[in-house]
């Protein structure tokens, strides 16, 4: 008997027949994603968790009888009252008789399953991009980092590519003949043997041989200098791999809580997609009524606050913090601003000039959420009212400045609107 | 008294290491061989995470396997119950092969490991070694290296092919599954071992009798094309044929040989698996009844202690519990239940029988040789077999089992028999045919093909009590007939005594498959 220890053996043996099957229910995954999505709170959707999708995607069929129709036995336990030829009136419902009936309607409903964190995310977020915007490029900064780069005949020992540098050493030594230990030996050996027979002349022709050959041998040594080769690294710049992202938001009395939620769950979409991307993620809360102020998450959804509206005091307070902490040379920097649309009449003129001048050269990607309350839908249907806030970042569009703007009333839109601004290109391309 | 039972226990408390397995191992082999007579293959334990078990339920069970979706699928599903709780999971599993290997959980405490063990590695162990339906069919040897093989020549059809084109045969063949065994005994005993080599002797075969040449010869046109009878032409092909996996195998026109092989190996493992289907009751009924025995032992020679053979006892009563009928957690019939239940009935008349096991078994009854009597059960019966022939009178009414019938012409349902003296032989004639593939399976055979002519498949499904095929799955599994085979398929669901026609399927190929 042996017992063998299979514990430390690598687990997930099932990860490439779970890749194939939910490559294969893809499409109706996504959906339920999609719906799951819709339905749950943003706070969970970093968990993944279950889903559910129509079984007939991913349906095994087999020859088997169908369960309706026929005559069908059913030997059963437990008798407490019956006698041979008694009768039952059927149950409710049809199809089978006792209550071991009814095993074969497995068929129809739905394949419940769990995914994983990544997994799920990576088929929500799947076909969304970060706006792929020229200045990009100039703002994404470069570190250096090594890579490898094929072999060099110098280097530090540590780097000293064995296998390579040992196959230059058996290559050279059957290009230079050099005699393998081998043949040495055995014309030893035979010089050996003679010497005890005694047969003089032979031996000294042999001699003379085996001279010639450990000649050889020490000319061309077993490894040479000539051999040696060293793994090479060449130095390359890589792209930053860190992101801040700004929360902007107004707090004023003017925004409900209704408003506030909407907010804070594009917010959470764009920190998921945002950590998707890069590798270290901050995020800086910004709000604001006539004065903005940084501060913590929780005080930023959940302390109330009254005051007048002036928008740029909040861009001015991002530019303080961006010049302080975020050089945009090393930060990807995003922003995201929800507000009521409201907007003292005299600051207009200068949000736009902060916006255009300062804050928009140095961002990736800024999104204007306005969040409308919940019946403002019919309103916004009738008479096409633009609050000041639109009307300004509208002329800054008009100017053809990159700033993403989208209207969000209720909750289920928010993730059309998320998808909206963030759709691949490509796919914008195909799509009519 | 208490130092005298320290030194005979195995082990203390819940908590196990390899000392105590291999200890409990040693204590077990001697009651198994020595009392109870047991045969086994060598054994290997394998001590396995609650992970590492999930992954051996998606690919039945077996250590190693290839890459389909539905393991996937299937490891999606234990996954989402284990999670929430819904599921337990297995204690073990035990691989018919030589050695046999048992996993078992870390997970378990001590006392259950010494319960798997006792279990698996020996009930379950004696039981693929003896029974006539493993020898006939399965090859414990061999088996291993074959899935092995299996495994690797699906990777390399699939880096030749892609996986699209692969995953279709698999799907098609997997659907196949359960018509793809032979039920009688061929000439040839399984060998899997030699399946890898006869492969790659049939590739250089091809590979060495190829000659382009013979694409050029012009052939003769309308050459005298010899008649066959339609008696000669069926005989030609095997037909009626019921295994439809060989005979696409075997004779489907256009398939490539990757394709054919594909069928091959998803055939000889459903035929590797048939006989567990047939023996399910006495499998589990027999690794049930030798780890009661051994347990029990154990304890009577002060080896484990008796907390240790409550928890076992707790345990063990869970698995052969059988809820009745009306009960919300009757699930049907409980094989556990109902194997251990029966082998411990055959132990009671073979020592304490009454005048009514004299008259029905009197070949058996007071021989005193229960462990015999068991022995050759084991070894010569499966599930249908041994429930017509050792369901006692005395079992049926301690189960108080009835048979109900269900006919959809009559008003209401009928007790057909209850367990009385006018009902045991029928009640045990009804519930032994439940057991029999033969009869619970669709009996699906194909008939007849004109490779001359059309060429269209015909397939028949001889209808048993007016039950017809589930529609919608009969029509998805005969389009992937129809994609293998290249033409058109029929299958025609006919009642046998009469020979009326119920009901036409048809499917077209999509051409796709090529």
């Amino acid at each position: 008997m042996y017992i063998i220890d299979r514990r430390l053996n690598p687990g997930g043996k099932s990860l490439a027949n779970r890749q194939r099957f939910l490559r294969r229910a893809k499409a109706q995954i996504q959906r339920a994603v999609r719906q799951t999505a819709g339905d749950r709170d943003i706070t969970d959707l970093e968990r993944g968790g279950e889903v559910s999708i129509p079984a007939d995607g991913v349906r095994e069929p087999s020859f088997r009888r169908s369960g309706e129709g026929g005559i069908n036995d059913h030997i059963l336990p437990g008798n407490k009252r019956f006698v041979e030829g008694d009768t039952i009136d059927r149950p409710p419902g049809g199809g089978g008789g006792g209550s071991s009936a009814g095993n074969s309607g497995e068929g129809e409903d739905d394949f419940r399953f769990a995914l994983s964190r990544e997994e799920f995310l990576d088929l929500f977020l799947e076909d969304l991009e970060l706006p792929d915007l020229a200045k990009r490029r100039l703002a994404t900064v470069e570190v250096q980092g090594m890579r490898r780069a094929g072999y060099s005949v110098t280097g530090s020992p540590v780097n000293l590519a064995l296998l390579r540098s040992m196959r230059n050493a058996l290559s050279r030594r059957i290009a230079m003949r050099r005699p393998k230990p081998s043949e040495i030996a055995k014309l030893k050996e035979e010089i050996a043997l003679l010497e005890q027979e005694g047969e003089s002349e032979r031996i000294l022709e042999l001699r003379q041989e085996l001279e010639k050959l450990n000649l050889r041998a020490r000319r061309f040594p077993y490894i040479d200098p000539v051999d040696l080769r060293y793994r090479r690294f060449e130095p390359v710049s890589r792209p930053v791999a860190q992101a801040v992202m700004f929360c902007l938001m107004d707090v004023s009395g003017s925004m409900t809580e209704h408003m506030k939620d909407l907010a804070k769950r594009f917010y959470m979409l764009l920190y998921i997609f945002l950590t998707r991307r890069y590798k270290h993620v901050e995020i800086v809360f910004i709000r604001h009524t006539h004065e903005a102020k940084e501060v913590d998450e929780d005080t930023f959804f959940h302390s109330p606050e009254t005051g007048g509206t002036v928008v740029s005091s909040a861009l001015r307070e991002m530019q303080r913090i961006v010049t302080e902490r975020y050089p945009p040379e090393n930060w990807n920097i995003y922003a995201a601003q929800a507000s009521d649309g409201d907007n003292s009449p005299n600051d207009g003129a200068t949000s736009a000039a902060l916006l255009r001048d300062v804050i928009l050269p140095a961002c990736q990607y800024y999104a204007y959420l306005e969040v409308g309350s919940d019946h403002d839908r019919m309103q916004a249907g009738f008479i096409n009212h633009k609050t000041a806030l639109w009307q300004t970042y509208e002329s800054l569009q008009d100017d053809g400045l990159n700033i993403a703007m989208r209207k969000v009333n209720h909750r289920r839109e928010i993730y059309p609107v998320f998808r909206e601004l963030f759709r691949r290109r490509d796919a914008e391309a195909r799509a009519p | 008294m208490s130092l005298i039972e320290k030194d005979t226990l195995l082990f203390h408390g819940a908590d196990w290491d390899f000392g105590a397995i291999q200890r409990v191992y040693d204590a077990i082999q001697q009651i198994a061989i020595d009392e109870l007579g047991l045969d086994v293959y060598p054994n290997q334990i394998e001590v396995i995470t609650a992970e590492q078990m999930l992954d051996a339920y998606a690919s039945i069970g077996m250590p190693l396997f290839y890459k389909h979706w539905s393991f996937g699928k299937r490891f999606a599903t234990h996954e989402a119950g284990y999670r929430q709780g819904l599921m337990g999971l297995a204690y073990e599993i035990v691989i018919n092969s030589n050695p046999c290997i048992s996993y078992i959980m870390e997970e378990n405490t001590a006392t259950m490991q010494t319960l798997v063990i006792a279990h698996a590695a020996f009930g379950h162990n004696h039981f693929f070694k003896n029974n006539y339906l493993f020898k006939e069919w399965t090859d414990a040897d061999g088996i291993l290296d074959y899935l092995q093989f299996a495994k690797s020549y699906i990777a390399r059809c699939e880096e030749r092919h892609g996986q699209n084109a692969v995953e279709k045969v698999l799907d098609a063949a997997h659907a196949l599954m359960s018509h793809g065994v032979h039920r009688y005994p061929r000439k040839k005993r399984p060998d899997l071992r030699s399946e890898e080599r006869r492969e790659r002797e049939r590739q250089i075969h091809r590979e060495q009798t190829f000659n382009d040449l013979w694409r050029t010869v012009p052939s003769k046109g309308g050459a005298p094309k010899v008649a066959l009878s339609d008696e000669r032409r069926r005989a030609l092909l095997e037909l009626p044929q019921e295994n439809i996996l060989y005979f696409l195998e075997k004779s489907a026109p256009r398939l490539q040989p990757w394709q054919r092989e594909i069928l091959r190996i998803v055939r000889q493992i459903a035929q590797y698996f048939y006989p567990q289907r047939q023996t399910k009751v006495m499998n589990e009924g027999c690794a049930t009844y030798c780890h009661y025995r051994i347990m029990t032992r154990l304890h009577e020679t002060g080896q484990i202690s008796d907390g240790a053979f409550f928890e076992f006892l707790q345990s063990h009563t869970n698995v052969t519990r059988q809820p009745e009928y009306d009960d919300p957690h009757y699930g049907g019939i409980n094989p556990y239940a109902l194997g251990f239940g029966m082998m411990q009935d055959i132990e009671r008349i073979c020592t304490r029988p009454t005048a009514e096991d004299r008259d029905w078994f009197p070949d058996i009854a007071g021989c005193d040789d229960a462990m015999g009597v068991l022995r050759n059960v084991w070894a010569n019966y499966r599930d249908e077999s041994f429930i017509s022939q050792y369901l006692s009178p005395h079992l049926m009414r301690q189960w108080r089992l009835f048979h109900l019938v269900d006919d959809p012409d009559h008003p209401e349902l009928v007790i057909e028999a209850i367990h009385d003296e006018r009902g045991y032989r029928r009640l045990r004639r009804s519930l032994s045919r439940q057991y029999d593939v033969g009869w619970t399976d669709p009996d699906i055979q194909v008939v007849d093909v004109d490779l001359a002519g059309d060429r269209r498949l015909i397939l028949h499904h001889h209808v048993l009590n007016r039950t017809l095929l589930h529609k919608d799955d009969a029509q998805r599994v005969l389009q992937m007939i129809a994609n293998l085979w290249g033409y058109d398929v029929v299958l025609k669901e006919v009642e046998a005594a009469t020979g009326a026609i119920f009901q036409e399927h048809v499917a077209h190929p999509h051409e796709t498959l090529f």
